[in-house]
């Protein structure tokens, strides 16, 4: 199954239970903020030497995140701006780039 | 609490999760609708490609933008200061149109009807729309310097604050400054668009004339009473790469300029430079002036921070240099693709009879360079805050580089690459 599915079950899911803007969407909002850099959906352009997102362990993604705020992953810039999102933000974030595929398919 | 939601989503980031979620039904309840963008910049083409891309091509996007390719300002200063050409700032529409299926007009708007949900055309002809998106960058206000009131003089004496034909403009001026020759570039009072821009332009400037033209001066010409952005890590710059050659004049507006001598009037003073770069102050422009919307100071639009819509104006959606910035928010190309993305989302909730997301969070990362290969940073967060209604920076987020590096001089090059792509590829 793809991500994309799973994302449109949680839409239809939300809608249903009347919440507002479903963590799936959330989670898609927040993520696309690291696309500046990242790349859309966490794939980054050919060429670049920013981290692939997408794909990865949540876990993973999780750990250097978390890294980055308590400042035992060395940064240039990551440490200034991961101390923006709370962690319900970073878990929304990793878990979507989990379910990404690598390379920005569609 | 947990939602449901939220557990369902989270869990469905593992392999086990990913399984047990086999959808019976996919979508159905995202609602289509046309969506015309105004405006294929940083703002623009981000909204348009993410609004295909995110309603799964249910919402249909018509994109109107003058320019037959993207120009980038980022970057621009480079090819004044000559290490990049205007085709390393140049970015075709294609993408969106061959792999998101947004259709670029080329074209001019020149009224927007919100009543009636309608645009009309330079070339004649309307386009409806259920919800618009305005993002036209910047227009200068030309009255405030009445020298350059004409097109002959706003080429003799270049901004290059649109990336373009004024970009070639001044690195032709500079190419063929003497040696010994003065280069005074100007800076309105703040807010302008691009913070850095002005202090990043006289960095790369200073570094060519250094290698080709040792004799001559940069001066900057300063409206504000002290450096606008990166303070610190500019000076720092200028006082080991640049001195006795980089001047820096705080509360130097230039009321006016005499062309033909091409001199700028300052209050008490005047400057006769070789090449003379003036960047005039600025409003939203042209178009979000001429559409009805509400204007801060006559300058900036007042947008409703969950939606991206303009205030009293309901359907249609500003963004990127042309909006009143929230509380040290800059005029940025990085923070008009939020915005983009911010609006994106917003306007498929509401095109689905929906509220929009009620905790936007947008951010933002600029680089300058201070030389031909060294960058610097700044970085900040915004979160909406219900009680002020406008989105927050959050404290103990954000900062500035520690130092100038070549390390960051090749991220801010990635930055551009990945931001062009993920606005038009």
């Amino acid at each position: 199954m793809t991500y994309r599915t799973a994302l449109a079950a949680l839409a239809l899911l939300a809608a249903a239970t009347g919440a507002g803007a479903s963590d799936s969407e959330r989670a898609r909002n927040l993520a696309a903020t690291c696309a500046n850099c990242h790349g859309t959906n966490g794939s980054p352009a050919a060429g670049t030497a920013m981290d692939p997102l997408a794909g990865r362990d949540r876990s993973w993604t999780l750990n250097k995140l978390n890294g980055f705020k308590d400042g035992t992953q060395q940064a240039t810039i990551m440490h200034q701006i991961v101390k923006g999102y709370s962690d319900e933000q970073l878990e929304l974030i990793a878990t979507y780039f989990a379910m990404q595929t690598a390379g920005g398919a569609r | 609490m947990m939602p449901l939601d939220r557990r369902r989503f989270l869990l469905a980031g593992t392999a086990a999760g990913a399984t047990a979620l086999l959808p019976a039904c996919a979508g159905g309840t995202r609602a289509g609708g046309h969506v015309v963008v105004v405006g294929g910049g940083y703002g623009g083409a981000t909204a348009a490609k993410y609004l295909r891309m995110w309603s799964q091509g249910r919402v249909q996007v018509t994109l109107v933008e003058r320019n037959p390719t993207f120009v980038s300002c980022p970057i621009s200063n480079l090819v004044i200061g000559g290490t990049k050409r205007m085709e390393d700032i140049t970015v075709s529409y294609d993408g969106l149109r061959s792999k998101w299926g947004v259709r670029v007009i080329q074209d001019e708007v020149v009224a927007v009807d919100a009543a009636k949900r309608a645009i009309s055309l330079k070339s004649g002809g309307t386009l409806a729309y259920d919800r618009l998106v305005l993002s036209p960058g910047i227009d200068f206000l030309w009255e405030q310097i009445p020298g350059l009131a004409g097109p002959e003089a706003q080429a003799a004496i270049p901004h290059a604050w649109k990336a373009g034909p004024q970009t070639v403009a001044l690195r032709r001026q500079l190419e063929a400054m003497p040696d010994g020759g003065v280069f005074a570039i100007s800076v309105p009072k703040a807010p302008y668009r691009c913070p850095p821009g002005p202090y990043e332009r006289a960095s790369v400037v200073a570094t060519w004339c250094k290698r080709n033209k040792p004799k001559s001066k940069v001066l900057i010409l300063d409206a504000n009473d002290d450096v606008v952005s990166k303070k610190g890590l500019f000076v720092k710059a200028w006082e080991d790469l640049y001195k006795g050659m980089l001047e820096y004049r705080p509360g130097s507006e230039v009321k006016d300029v005499h062309v033909a001598s091409r001199t700028a009037v300052l209050e008490f003073d005047k400057v006769k430079a070789d090449v003379l770069n003036v960047i005039p102050p600025q409003r939203a422009g042209d178009i979000a002036a001429r559409s009805g919307l509400k204007l801060v100071n006559n300058r900036w639009v007042e947008i409703d921070w969950l939606s991206m819509e303009a205030a009293g104006t309901p359907g249609v959606h500003v963004l990127g240099d042309a909006i009143l910035p929230a509380p040290t928010m800059p005029k940025s190309g990085h923070m008009a693709n939020q915005h983009a993305k911010l609006a994106a989302a917003a306007i498929l909730e509401l095109l689905a009879g929906r509220a929009p997301s009620p905790d936007p969070l947008v951010m933002n990362t600029c680089y300058s360079f201070v030389d031909d290969k060294s960058a610097i940073h700044v970085s900040s967060v915004h979160r909406y805050d219900p009680a002020t209604k406008v989105v927050q920076p959050v404290k103990g987020a954000g900062g500035v580089s520690a130092a100038r590096s070549e390390q960051e001089g090749r991220i801010a090059l990635d930055w551009a690459t990945n931001i062009w792509a993920d606005m038009l590829a």
